[in-house]
């Protein structure tokens, strides 16, 4: 489900964010952007599509006359000296949604693009506009930065402004400063592979388990930045998920039978030797399959019994001031 | 006769209990009465009568496309097989529309028994894979309308039933049960009234066979039947931009001809047709001759039922395909067609390797009737301690939480 211009525009107008739009040939650089679009005073971006080696994507976005040094950004993100490359061309379609020549941080309204880590320059704090292709490059937009970051809290993602210019050196006594930027989740670029329908009850893959568990990173430079997985997510969209993710019975039993089943499985294997490896795995397959439908069933009492509890609780308290309401105990 | 929004009623509207014009009994299917010449119910006509269409092989694998994961064991093995507008819901899904279920009970009995919960068992799924909203009716007013219980006592029944319906595990968080005489209210009422605006006496006598002597309030009651499938008959969970939310009913097929009747009227109300996925009978325990019956215990396995009565009821009642003697057995095979232990298997053994290789040995002679009964009597016994666990656990204020009028704020995950 692409996002169109107008689509794009209508949300923008929604958020009641003010913008100045110009119509104009399709262009294809900044130059030619500037010819059409000079007269309005802002500052004219010119954005990347960047993949690295794991196939993590990136959009970087910088004012026209920043110098980005993709070498240096690729050892800032920790992905080594040659980590960044411009993305396959069926990536903007695919991904962003967006032909070619039309590279905008707006793309980023689309889910396909969850995952897309956006970098933002922090010469754009500072300018009056800025502007931007809402997703056709026939046509730029002009808005206020903090309209800007307004629309980008609107679709979950908080703002990460950088030095771009900046080229700290990186070593052993330096991390990477900007590692927290790099996306948990590396896409399928186009013609990944599809979901299989698994055979046993809990069906949820192992990518959807990995979301949840967090990897330890590097400490990134400023120390107010929570350590996030997620690159670009809003606070308040983790705890959206979050609630969903820990009230959701099969991905509960999902990791409890993951983490059984390591566990069983490295206790195995200091008992018998690596080749009955097969033997194992069918046998854990059957153990799941068989304890599944039970540990669901429990899992799913346990939720409703304590939603009740704290529904009532919720009932009571509020009842608890009118001191002639009889409270009716129940066995 | 087509009704005005062309919905086809069938090439006749069926009459109530499925006589022919020529007044000739073949098979009747009504929401009173399950029963055919024969004994063995035939779906297709029933299909073909009703007007509705079977669930192919094709949406079935959209389910599984859809939903990322393999298709509940009733669709893949025909249990659940004819439909309304069914592919409108999941190309609505496609789309980001949401729909949310819609199922119900008769309260007329506290015993239920596994084909009770067939629907509820599917229910479940379609909730769990979609991460849609439930409503769930139990009909206490229809019971004391039909069965001459009183009040009181259809309502204590239908709270008794809500909790072994809470024990097939639905999520608090998304589901709302009520009782027709608790949850009477303006929304609802306003809904069922302009529903009876919409349908005929004539129109109830011809789809429900009822007579003037029949009381007035089962003329009544197939409107109050309809109107959970009106999202505004659920202010404090559809409201806003879920105000006309899509609905879908699991139900078994004899329930069709209420929702007809509602799919006739939506449009007139301006609301979408509540699309329908409806399942066969489950079979007794004495063969296909007709619904389970609450009446007589031994035509079926009770959520009450100790590991020893299932044991005592398969070895004993399940009617057999096998042949009479062992040697015979081993010679000729079984008769799967009539085998009762096998069609329980068909739907209630999940692993599809180990039941083809029961049903290619069981046909072969080179597995006994005892050996199948005997696992299916596992089988069983599985699903009725798990469904005996998770009841025990349903408190009187977790009843109270199912059916307290509350929004659902996480409803759709």
């Amino acid at each position: 489900m692409a996002f169109t211009k107008d689509q794009l525009l209508a949300r923008l107008q929604e958020l009641k964010i003010e913008f100045l739009s110009c119509d104009h040939p399709a262009v294809m650089t900044v130059e030619e952007q500037a010819k059409y679009v000079g007269h309005l005073g802002g500052a004219l971006s010119k954005n990347l599509f960047l993949k690295d080696k794991k196939h993590r994507l990136y959009i970087i976005s910088a004012l026209a006359n920043t110098k980005v040094d993709l070498k240096i950004l690729s050892q800032r993100l920790g992905l080594g000296k040659g980590g960044l490359r411009m993305a396959p061309e069926e990536a903007l379609p695919e991904i962003l949604h967006v032909a070619l020549g039309s590279v905008t941080p707006f793309a980023l309204i689309n889910e396909s693009a969850r995952s897309v880590s956006l970098l933002l320059d922090k010469g754009f704090k500072s300018q009056r506009y800025c502007l931007f292709h809402p997703l056709t490059n026939e046509v730029t937009i002009a808005l206020t930065p903090s309209d800007f970051d307004k629309f980008l809290l609107s679709i979950g993602r908080e703002p990460a402004y950088v030095d771009l210019e900046d080229c700290p050196v990186v070593g052993k006594d330096n991390p990477p400063d900007l590692a927290y930027l790099v996306p948990a989740e590396a896409l399928n670029l186009p013609g990944g592979a599809d979901k299989v329908p698994p055979t046993s009850a809990p069906a949820q893959t192992n990518a959807t388990l990995e979301q949840k568990t967090k990897q330890p990173t590097q400490k990134p430079k400023e120390p107010s930045k929570e350590q996030k997985q997620k690159s670009g997510k809003d606070k308040p969209q983790i705890n959206a998920d979050a609630v969903a993710d820990s009230t959701n019975v099969e991905k509960f039993v999902e990791k409890v039978l993951e983490k059984v089943s390591n566990v069983f499985i490295s206790e195995l294997s200091k008992q018998s030797n690596a080749e009955d490896g097969n033997i194992k795995d069918h046998m854990l397959e059957g153990v799941k399959q068989r304890v599944s439908f039970d540990l669901l069933s429990m899992t799913m009492t346990l939720k409703n019994s304590v939603y009740t509890q704290g529904f009532h609780a919720g009932i009571e308290s509020t009842l608890y001031p009118l001191a002639n309401r009889k409270i009716v105990e129940r066995k | 006769m087509a009704s005005t929004t062309g919905e086809t009623l069938a090439a006749a509207e069926p009459i109530a209990d499925g006589r022919t014009e020529e007044g000739e009994e073949e098979q009747v299917v009504n929401p009173w009465e399950v029963s055919a010449k024969g004994g063995k119910i035939d779906y297709d006509k029933l299909v073909d009568k009703f007007g509705c269409q079977r669930l192919d092989e094709s949406l079935i694998q959209r389910f599984e496309r859809i939903t990322g994961r393999r298709a509940h064991v009733f669709l893949r093995r025909g249990l659940f097989f004819a439909h309304r507008d069914l592919s409108d819901i999941l190309d609505a899904y496609e789309r980001g529309e949401k729909f949310y279920l819609y199922t119900g009970r008769g309260p007329s009995s506290e015993s239920l028994h596994l084909g009770h919960l067939v629907p509820f068992m599917f229910t479940k799924y379609l909730q769990d894979v979609f991460k849609v909203p439930l409503v769930i009716q139990l009909t206490d007013d229809e019971k004391c309308m039909w069965k001459g219980l009183s009040v009181e006592e259809s309502e204590r029944l239908a709270r008794e039933n809500a909790k072994d319906i809470i024990a097939c595990g639905f999520d608090i968080e998304r589901t709302f049960i009520f009782a027709d005489f608790s949850y009477m209210s303006p929304p609802i009422y306003k809904n069922i009234v302009r529903i009876a605006n919409c349908v005929t006496g004539n129109k109830i006598v011809g789809i429900f066979g009822l007579t003037l002597e029949d009381y007035g309030g089962k003329f009544f009651f197939p409107y109050i039947q309809a109107a959970p499938s009106f999202p505004s008959s659920f202010p404090h969970i559809f409201s806003g931009k879920y105000s006309k939310l899509r609905c879908l009913i699991p139900c078994a097929i004899d329930q069709d001809p209420y929702f007809r009747m509602t799919r006739d009227v939506a449009p007139r109300l301006s609301y979408h047709k509540p699309a329908l996925i409806e399942s066969k009978f489950f079979p007794a325990l004495q063969g296909e001759s007709g619904k389970m019956s609450a009446s007589d215990p031994n035509s079926a396995i009770y959520v009450t039922d100790s590991l020893k009565d299932i044991k005592n009821k398969v070895n004993r009642y399940a009617f057999s395909g096998g042949q009479d003697t062992i040697e015979k057995q081993r010679k000729f095979g079984a008769n799967l067609e009539v085998d009762v232990p096998v069609k329980y298997l068909n739907f209630f053994l999940d692993d599809d390797a180990e039941l083809l290789s029961i049903k290619e040995k069981y046909g072969s002679g080179a597995m006994l009737t005892g050996e199948v009964k005997a696992r299916l009597i596992e089988v069983l016994s599985e699903i009725v301690e798990r469904h005996q666990r998770a009841r025990a656990a349903v408190t009187e204020e977790m009843v109270d939480a199912f059916m307290a009028v509350r929004p659902l704020p996480r409803m759709f995950g």
